[in-house]
């Protein structure tokens, strides 16, 4: 077994582990890289089913590409997709900072479909190399009633034993790439062939590395413009991935804010 | 599919996955923020931020700034939770777990170096050894993790003197020896300075040996267990389409299309049909440890999750007593009686504690008798489960011999099975039993003896383990048998691997055997057969109450040698394991043996030879069976 291998085996089995414990389950698909990987591991976990629906708040400030994606391959990959609208912004709390703010519109977006659907859990695409909050996450995260995470008190988490056992009322993020690096990402995507939006790729010297919302996402200077170029720029760039994401800097606790609310 | 690129090579090198453990202030995240800087692993910026954060607060450049990435973190000085950290030097790519210090914090250390292939353990120079390195040191030890680096850290606090880091060298080594851990290696380090983590350091050239990152880029991680028996825990049964696939996971082992399977616990057994997979460029038709896989049989048996796939001639253990190792996460103390879930692979089952054995002092590793285990305490523990279940001991398959236990929402602990003392109960039907239950009741005890030429009874050998029972009771049955009688031996080991599966060694258990096979020696002697029993039955109530069955046909037969002597014939090397510890209540060392007061017969094997022995024997039975006379 190689290490893609390995990843591949890790997540199949998170799938698993989350498919059997909950009955209402769902996943979220972002448009990015990182969640289309995560459909197609769970087309690895499930012999070529999502048997779960696919969520997606649409913040309506998506990528146009984006958007266009997610029309072609919601029917070619089989998935029961369900949209709903995030929240305008006057509904969010004003104390956050500007870019904040427009991304907790996500997460509130997030909340009331997991809320109408009553979903027990969702499967999220985070993972730990991204962001240094996220790399303190469990595979399977509790969070609260108002999806708020408790990072002082997680659950213990070893020899692949999830936390499966709540209290009436908790949620459950389910973490499958918790333990994939972004050029694991790229060098899976390479190797199966899994589709991406074009963004990502170089024009006129810049590309996305990490999409979101257009008022909020920039993209980075770059010349890559294939997938083996996009591989070897991470295997030499000292830039963080989530630079271009204007939430995670507008103070040093911003996206620890963010997330402690319940921000994926 | 497109074509590998050459370059992918480099990161199919697996990261080596390293915990760092060790005191509180002793300098872990110091050391690692270090070390990313050393190794060019920063991102551009870091280090400046680093740096400002520093000055903000009024601190010297703080290295370990670098991880505390959250608020709550930077005011309280500490780690609070375990972090991962990716790295890499020339060689291969590294994952480091910043684990915590402080003594609350065991279940997010334990979370961390439960996955980890190697270990650093960092020790103040200045202030040694102190009760965290002992106990991170243990929970290694603990959890199988054997490659261990130490690193004596802040060695610029006692001037980089050797003879220092030779005493702390010394108190380390023999700690974790205690314990079976052998450190791979033993450096001196100075983690804020970067004296001997990327490079050896002028400050210490009296040290010979090699830098951090050396000593880690020599570390190789645990290769899958693909030589072990396979096992291949159920993790679901999948419908989706006209396919019937039981997903899982190979925890050791392989597979291959065409092996014939054994289902444990329900002992069915099917060949594989089919290894399923989704876009893989060919179909597989082996799998081995690692591998997420699905696959289908060839014949519809029942199968859930839960149920542990092996092939027929090496499956796991079947019990439903066994005793374990753990560490306690729990708010609430492990008590004699409890209940919890235990979940083992992908199995889940309702355990009591029977028995606390000992709780474990970490600091010296002595132990002591207690009637709980408290948060963050180690001890061993022997549980009960209502169902039987298939695992493995730990030392045999790492994989299968590991559990965490639930109490109420909580994981609240973990543990390594050890089936020490206790039988495998998997299922062992013994043919000759079969036709008592066929009786015909219409045909009187008397009858059968006039058709067998000989009367009936129980002859009930009891004594010290090593006293000869068994033997003496082989060879009687073998005698009779030759001279055409019904005789028939019930032995300890046949009764606990079937009818008494079930039972453990505690004087309740063992009174439960004793009645059982109290009635089965009945219904065996009323059904013309002279039994031979061959149980210590060392408790006088409970030979009483076996006789209270049929008084008419009872005889009891004390089997005379002192303890001594069996001590030194030991023929099963019990008395040698009961003298380590290994197994509890033995009688005659840890339990007591009452011996009989009015024996029917009294046989000195002791001083006897065996032949001597069979002999009085044979006369006792001639004496009262033969209808001859």
């Amino acid at each position: 077994m190689n290490h893609l291998d390995a990843l591949e085996a890790q997540s199949v089995y998170i799938f698993r582990e989350a498919f059997n414990k909950f009955d209402r389950l769902g996943i979220l698909w972002s448009l990015g890289k990182d969640s289309n990987v995560m459909l197609w591991l769970a087309r690895k976990a499930f012999f070529g089913h999502v048997p779960f629906p696919t969520l997606f708040c649409d913040t309506g400030k998506k990528f146009p590409e984006m958007y266009a994606f997610q029309k072609r391959y919601k029917d070619e990959w089989g998935i029961n997709l369900i949209v709903r609208d995030c929240p305008p912004l006057e509904e969010i709390d004003p104390t956050l900072p500007p870019a904040g703010r427009s991304a907790a519109r996500k997460t509130e977006g997030l909340k009331r479909l997991i809320a109408e659907l009553d979903m027990q859990a969702v499967i999220a695409g985070i993972r730990r190399d991204e962001e240094a909050t996220r790399a303190k996450e469990r595979v399977f995260s509790p969070r609260g009633e108002n999806a708020q995470w408790d990072f002082r008190d997680q659950p213990p988490e070893f020899w692949d034993q999830f936390k499966t056992d709540f209290a009436p009322g908790t949620h459950i993020r389910v973490h499958p790439l918790l333990h994939w690096t972004e050029l694991d990402i790229w060098l899976y995507i390479q190797r199966e062939g899994i589709p991406v939006v074009d963004l990502y790729f170089a024009k006129n010297g810049k590309r996305y590395r990490s999409l979101g919302d257009v008022d909020i996402t920039y993209p980075v200077d770059s010349e890559a413009d294939t997938l083996e170029k996009i591989i070897a720029e991470l295997r030499e760039t000292k830039v963080a991935e989530r630079t271009g994401r204007a939430m995670d800097h507008e103070s040093e606790d911003a996206f620890e804010r963010l997330r402690s609310a319940g921000y994926m | 599919m497109e074509t590998l690129n050459p370059e992918i090579a480099v990161t199919d090198i697996p990261p080596l996955k390293l915990v760092i453990v060790g005191h509180v202030d002793h300098g872990k995240s110091t050391l690692i923020g270090r070390m990313l800087h050393d190794t060019g692993s920063l991102p551009d910026g870091k280090v400046e931020a680093v740096k400002a954060m520093s000055e903000r607060r009024g601190m010297p450049m703080e290295w370990a700034f670098v991880l505390d990435a959250l608020q709550a973190e930077r005011d309280q000085g500490i780690t609070i939770d375990t972090t991962q950290i990716f790295f890499k030097t020339p060689r291969r790519p590294y994952v480091i777990i910043d684990a915590p210090g402080h003594k609350e914090f065991l279940k997010n250390m334990v979370s961390g170096a439960a996955s980890a292939d190697a270990a650093i353990l960092v020790v103040d120079a200045k202030e040694g050894v102190r009760e965290q390195t002992r106990r991170h040191g243990y929970i290694l030890h603990l959890l199988g993790l054997e490659k261990v680096i130490v690193c004596v850290n802040k060695m610029d606090l006692v001037d980089h003197d050797e003879a220092r880091f030779h005493e702390l060298e010394r108190e380390v080594t023999d700690y974790l020896s205690g314990m079976g851990i052998v450190p791979a290696h033993v450096l001196p380090v100075s983690a804020r300075h970067g004296d001997g983590l990327a490079q050896l350091s002028d400050n210490m050239p009296w040290f010979k040996g090699s830098s951090l990152i050396d000593a880690l880029d020599a570390t190789d991680p645990k290769p899958l267990p693909v030589e072990l028996p396979l096992r291949f825990p159920i993790q679901d049964v999948y419908k989706f389409d006209e396919r019937r696939i039981l997903a899982g996971r190979i925890e050791s082992g392989k597979i291959s299309v065409g092996d014939t399977l054994m289902i444990s616990p329900s002992n069915a057994r099917a060949k594989v049909q089919t290894i399923e997979t989704w876009s893989t460029p060919a179909p597989l038709v082996t799998a081995s440890a690692g591998q997420s896989i699905g696959i289908t049989l060839d014949d519809q048996i029942f199968v859930e999750r839960g149920h542990v796939v092996s092939h027929v001639e090496d499956a796991p253990v079947e019990t439903n007593v066994f005793r374990a190792r753990i560490f306690w996460l729990g708010r609430a103390p492990l008590e004699v009686g409890r209940r919890y879930k235990l979940k083992l692979a992908t199995m889940e089952h309702a355990v009591e504690v029977q028995a606390i054995e000992k709780v474990i002092n970490v600091e010296d590793l002595t132990d002591k008798p207690a009637e709980r285990i408290e948060r963050n305490e180690v001890g061993e523990v022997v549980f009960r489960a209502r169902a039987v279940l298939a695992l493995d001991e730990f030392k045999d398959n790492p994989r299968l011999g590991r559990f965490v236990l639930i109490d109420g929402y909580d994981m609240a602990g973990g543990g390594l099975v050890s089936m020490d003392g206790f039988p495998d109960q998997r299922k062992r039907q013994a043919p000759t039993s079969q036709n008592i239950f066929a009786v015909e009741h219409r045909v009187d005890t008397d009858a059968r003896w006039q058709a067998n030429n000989h009367k009936s009874g129980i002859l009930w050998l009891t004594g010290l383990s090593g006293s000869g029972k068994s033997t003496l009771a082989l060879e009687l049955e073998h005698q009779l048998f030759r001279r055409g009688w019904q005789a028939y031996v019930l032995d300890g080991d046949n009764i606990r691997f079937g009818l008494s599966a079930d039972l453990g060694f505690s004087p309740e258990d063992r009174a439960e055997n004793i009645r059982r096979v109290g009635e089965v020696a009945a219904l065996f002697a009323r059904a013309g057969v002279l039994v031979i029993t061959a149980f210590i039955s060392p408790y006088r109530e409970d030979r009483d109450r076996a006789r209270a069955v049929a008084p008419d046909l009872f005889h009891e037969v004390y089997l005379k040698a002192n303890l001594a002597v069996c001590e030194t014939r030991d023929p099963k090397g019990l008395y040698e394991k009961a003298r380590k510890g290994e197994i509890a209540e033995f009688t005659g060392i840890s339990a007591p043996y009452e011996e009989p007061t009015g024996a029917e017969l009294e046989v000195e094997t002791g001083t006897q030879s065996l032949a001597e022995s069979t002999e009085q024997l044979l006369r006792y039975v001639d004496a009262h069976f033969s209808l001859k006379v």
